[in-house]
This record gives C-alpha cells, sequence and structure tokens, in this order.
C-alpha cells in the first residue's frame, strides 16, 4: 500500500483564495464559450502557474521576447487553458482573446504554439518534449553567462515518457541550477490513476537518483509554492524538480479526482450550476 | 566523406561562435581537435536521441546553430516525433548529420540501414534534404548550412567514394547539378548515385545511347525549374536512389513532373532499393549491386526501357 503525502491530503482541504476563483471562472468561461477544453488538468495546475506569472518569473508582458526574461515551458500542453488565463489576466493578450479559444481564426489553440501565443516559448501538445527543450535552453544560459532561469512544467502522465528521464540525465550531468521542472502531481491521467496506468512511486526518490534537488509540496497552496519558487535553486549545482500534489479538477467538486473531466465538450445545464456553487458566477 | 563533413564543423565552429557539435554517441575521438579547441561547444550527450533533439532545439531557440550526429537510422527512426515538432514545427537551424545514409552499414543489418529516411524526412514541412555525392561536395554543402533558415537533413555516405563533383558547379542548396547534357535519356541521381550514374552513362554511350544526367543534391526543395528544363526534350527520364521506393527522389521527381506538366510526360524509369528489409549482409557495394543499382545493370535497365513500345501513360518500374 502506497503511502499517501501529507501534501496530498493537504491538497484535497486546501481553501482556494478569490484570485484562484477567479482564475478558475475564466478557465470554465472559456471551456463554457469554445464547447471543449482540457478541464481537470488545467485546474490541477492553476496555483502552479499563477504563483510563477505573478511572483516568480522575470517577464514583461510588453516585451515577450526581452532576452534577459525568464523561460517558462509548459510541456503538458494540455494544461494550456491555465496559461492562457494567466497570460491574458498579465496582459499578454486582450482577455477577450479567452472567447475565441479553438476557433477557426483564434491565436489559442486546444494545445500552446509558439509564434501564435505572445508568452508562449515553445510548442507543446506531444508530451515528454519539454524538458529537453528547457535544458536546450539553461545549457544556452549557462554557455552564454546569462541569469535567466528555465522552469518547465510537466504533468504526473507526461513522465511516462522515456524522453523526460533522458532530459533528466543531462540536466543532472550539466549541473543545471538555472533549471526547474514542476511536476503536477495530480494522480489521475487520462485513462484512470497513474498508479493503474504506470506507477510513479517513489517519485521523489526517482527524481533524487536522477540527480536532482527535490522540494515536495502542495500544489494548491500559494504561499508554499511562493516560498519554494522564489528560492530556487535549492542546491547549488543540481537541477530541481518540485512535485506539486495537486488534485485534478481542484475547486470543482464534481470534478475532482474524476477521469470524466479531463476533456470535456459541451457542459450541462447541472454541470453549469455545479460550477457556479462552487466558484461564482462565470 | 564523413571526416570532411565532420572536420567542417570544426571549421565553421571557428569562424562562428553560434556553431555546435552535438553528439549521441560517435566513435572515440570524434572531432577530438574541435572538443580540445572548443570544449564547451563539443558537448558528447549520451545515447538519447529523444532528448538530444529536443535539446538542440532550445539551443537554437538561443542562437546557436547545433550541428547533430549519429548514425542516421537512430537520427530519424527514433526520434521523428522530436525532429517534427521541436525542430521543424518550430522551424529551427538545426542539422543533422546522418552517418552511413542508405547501406553503408550494409553488415550491421537492417536496423543501421537508411533505406526510408529520405521519404520520411522529406515529408515534414520545413524540412530540407541534402544528399551530397562525395567529400568535396559534402565540404561545399557545409559552408552553406551556416546561414540556412530551417532544419536540414544531411545524408552522409561511407567515405572513400571516389570523386566526381566538380568545384566549378558551385554549391547551393537546392540548385540541381546537370553533370552531363540531357539526351535520349535523363538520370536524376542523389548521394552517391551519382558515381554509378556516371559510370552507367559511359557504358550507355558506347552503345551509342545519350544519356544526361542531373545531381539533384537537395530533395527537398527539389530545384523544380531546373528539372522541368531539363527533361523537357527528353525521351525517358531515370531516377536512381539508394532508398526504398516510396516517398525518396523518384516520388519527388514524378511528383514534380505531373505537377507541373499533367500531361505530355516522359516515360519514367525508377531505379531504387525493393519496397522491404534487406536480409543479406555483406557491404553497400554487393546489395546495390544485388539490387540492379550497379552501373552496369542501370545501364541495361535503360536500354530495355528505350527499347519497350512508347507506352501511352507513364511506366513506372521499379526493381
Amino acid at each position: 500500500m502506497i503511502q499517501i503525502s501529507p501534501h496530498a491530503e493537504a491538497a484535497l482541504t486546501c481553501k482556494l483564495d478569490e484570485r484562484s476563483l477567479y482564475l478558475r471562472r475564466l478557465v470554465l468561461r472559456t471551456v463554457r464559450s469554445a464547447g471543449r477544453g482540457h478541464v481537470g488538468p488545467a485546474l490541477s495546475l492553476i496555483e502552479m502557474v499563477r504563483v510563477l506569472y505573478d511572483n516568480v518569473l522575470r517577464i514583461d508582458p510588453k516585451n515577450p521576447r526581452d532576452p534577459a526574461r525568464d523561460r517558462a515551458i509548459l510541456s503538458k500542453g494540455h494544461g494550456c487553458l491555465a496559461l492562457y488565463v494567466l497570460l491574458a489576466d498579465r496582459g499578454f493578450f486582450p482577455l477577450s482573446e479567452l472567447d475565441g479559444f479553438c476557433g477557426a481564426d483564434s491565436i489559442l489553440g486546444g494545445h500552446p504554439e509558439f509564434g501564435m501565443v505572445p508568452g508562449v516559448e515553445a510548442s507543446t501538445g506531444a508530451l515528454g518534449h519539454g524538458l529537453s527543450i528547457g535544458v536546450g535552453l539553461a545549457l544556452a544560459a549557462r554557455m552564454r553567462d546569462r541569469a535567466y532561469r528555465t522552469f518547465v512544467l510537466l504533468g504526473d502522465g507526461e513522465i511516462n515518457e522515456g524522453s523526460v528521464w533522458e532530459a533528466a540525465m543531462s540536466a543532472s550531468k550539466h549541473g543545471l541550477d538555472n533549471l526547474v521542472a514542476l511536476i503536477d502531481y495530480n494522480k489521475l491521467q487520462s485513462y484512470g490513476p497513474t498508479d493503474y496506468v504506470l506507477p510513479l512511486e517513489p517519485l521523489a526518490d526517482k527524481w533524487r537518483s536522477f540527480g536532482f534537488a527535490v522540494e515536495e509540496l502542495n500544489g494548491h497552496d500559494v504561499g508554499q509554492l511562493r516560498d519554494t519558487l522564489t528560492k530556487v535553486p535549492p542546491v547549488p549545482g543540481k537541477p530541481t524538480a518540485i512535485i506539486c500534489h495537486t488534485i485534478k479538477g481542484k475547486g470543482l467538486p464534481a470534478a475532482e479526482s474524476n477521469a470524466d473531466w479531463h476533456h470535456k465538450n459541451k457542459l450541462t445545464d447541472s454541470e453549469l450550476e455545479s460550477i457556479r456553487v462552487a466558484v461564482g458566477d462565470f | 566523406m564523413r571526416n570532411t563533413a565532420m572536420n567542417m564543423v570544426h571549421k565553421l565552429a571557428a569562424r562562428d561562435e553560434r556553431v555546435l557539435y552535438i553528439g549521441s554517441d560517435p566513435g572515440a575521438g570524434t572531432l577530438r581537435a574541435m572538443s580540445k579547441e572548443f570544449p564547451r561547444r563539443h558537448l558528447i550527450e549520451g545515447i538519447s536521441e529523444a532528448h538530444i533533439i529536443g535539446m538542440s532545439a532550445g539551443l537554437a531557440m538561443e542562437g546557436y546553430v547545433p550541428y547533430v550526429n549519429t548514425i542516421a537510422t537512430f537520427l530519424t527512426r527514433r526520434c521523428y516525433e522530436q525532429v517534427a515538432v521541436d525542430l521543424c514545427l518550430h522551424n529551427l537551424p538545426v542539422r543533422l548529420i546522418a552517418n552511413g545514409g542508405g547501406l553503408v552499414y550494409a553488415p550491421l543489418g537492417p536496423t543501421h540501414q537508411a533505406i526510408e529516411d529520405i521519404a520520411i524526412m522529406r515529408a515534414l514541412p520545413n524540412m530540407t534534404v541534402v544528399c551530397p555525392a562525395d567529400a568535396d561536395e559534402a565540404a561545399r554543402l557545409m559552408e552553406r548550412t551556416l546561414d540556412w533558415p530551417g532544419p536540414i537533413y544531411i545524408r552522409l555516405a561511407k567515405g572513400g567514394d571516389p570523386i566526381v563533383s566538380n568545384p566549378a558547379h558551385g554549391f547551393e542548396i537546392g540548385r540541381a547539378i546537370l553533370m552531363r547534357p540531357p539526351g535520349d535519356v535523363l538520370m536524376v541521381t542523389t548521394g552517391i548515385m551519382l558515381q554509378r550514374a556516371l559510370d552507367a552513362a559511359d557504358l550507355l554511350a558506347a552503345q551509342g545511347v545519350r544519356a544526361g544526367i542531373l545531381h539533384m543534391h537537395t530533395v527537398k526543395p527539389l530545384d523544380v525549374e531546373t528539372l522541368l528544363q531539363a527533361t523537357r526534350d527528353t525521351r525517358l527520364v531515370v531516377t536512381l536512389e539508394e532508398h526504398v521506393p516510396s516517398g525518396g527522389l523518384g516520388s519527388a521527381v514524378i511528383e514534380t513532373l505531373i505537377d507541373n506538366r499533367r500531361t505530355d510526360l516522359p516515360a519514367m524509369l525508377r531505379l531504387s532499393l525493393p519496397d522491404r528489409f534487406m536480409h543479406n549482409y555483406g557491404s553497400q557495394d554487393s546489395l546495390l549491386k544485388k539490387h540492379g543499382l550497379a552501373p552496369n545493370s542501370i545501364a541495361a535497365a535503360i536500354e530495355r526501357s528505350l527499347a519497350a513500345p512508347a507506352a501511352p501513360s507513364p511506366q513506372l518500374h521499379s526493381t
């Protein structure tokens, strides 16, 4: 029997503040207007993305290609709704763009595309690519003596991909302490529990054994995320892995830890009502 | 050819600080001189091609020009999604230097024989595919790679192939070289099939058949203009390739002729490897011979084709 991490328990009971609820309303409004979207993966990710964009990344929405900016890659590209609402909210593009999500002429597709969306560093959607690209970005910073940091957000299902572990070995070989991997550990992938599909435990030990400094936390606790992410790297000379225990669908009781909410098409009237009750009018 | 291409990476690195060499697990001492002179730009990253392509994409996003090098099959089959998404979708200037294109690794069996690499690389938007014929041409190609905007797949041959390219022809990516003027026949070649076409043309000349040769070192983007011009007055267009029949040079030539001429097509003969994995070992030369790609077999196939009654529509053959 696998021991349940206290961080996972905390993630379950953790209360969301008004900003987190507001961001969820934006996500759900977008899903309602497009009639589709990966709801569960976005809701587990929101606090991680929020803290990165609100408190950690050195970025200028008016100059999204500033060479000095920190780089962030959403390797689990299907969580893009969380990224899009943060980018819109921070002014990378107008909030009204969200209404066109997945539309024929929209800049916002079902997976984020470089060159289409201001603030998106790399096109993702095929899983297991982001960490390698991140290694390249971080290695370039090292070789050129640049101060920017690289953050890569990975899904837990995503790290089934062998390429992620190739990238992990490489990051460790190069001692890339300017590289941070954040793992959205919601323990539920498309088909069902990660434990059923391909067990990941002992996950922290795995990253440690690959040469990473590892932190574990409640991925919905904004304070914990801020404290940890503003103090990277915890160990100089090592890349960092932050295992964020999260709840897929966090904030919507009907969707929480429910694989049926991995991707949603039309929302029914009763689902819309349950969302209103959970996050407020949207 | 391989040593020449490798040494060119070193030379380019000396000239331009954006140039990186990234090998997976190449032979001992590969580019040792470069590793001494530019240790930070000579990277050996392990047998992890999927990762290496992604990492190269990240480095290219930051302004580097990585030259990634391993065996052709590992650089195409293993990491195809990374090549498609990380390199081609982002249109990044990463150069894939593929050792042992075609049947170079004949004795090592089908896992090491790159017989469909041109097809799968050519299918990707933004990818450029180049197959030099000899070491001199490889050196001229490498000069042109530095500032080419997108990804390039470079299919290297064995090395020690007879030098037949001519510096007077120069070298531009995407510009075919007319090695012999078209006659009754025009052979279109890529890579080391050029040498075989030259020998076949001599054999044909002895029989009174004038055979031209268009060397299509760049299979993508294909030099449409030169191809159309060179095939205008010829009776038979023959494509030669060390590759399966699907999707390679022969396909590219036929597609181009059909798309641009629609009717009034010349007769066509495609000489290639068969549509199957090789289960014989031996040498590159012995396998090419076995599959009808020795100069005398090429000449004989062309003579047979010329002797056949004119057909109302293009005749496509492969061995």
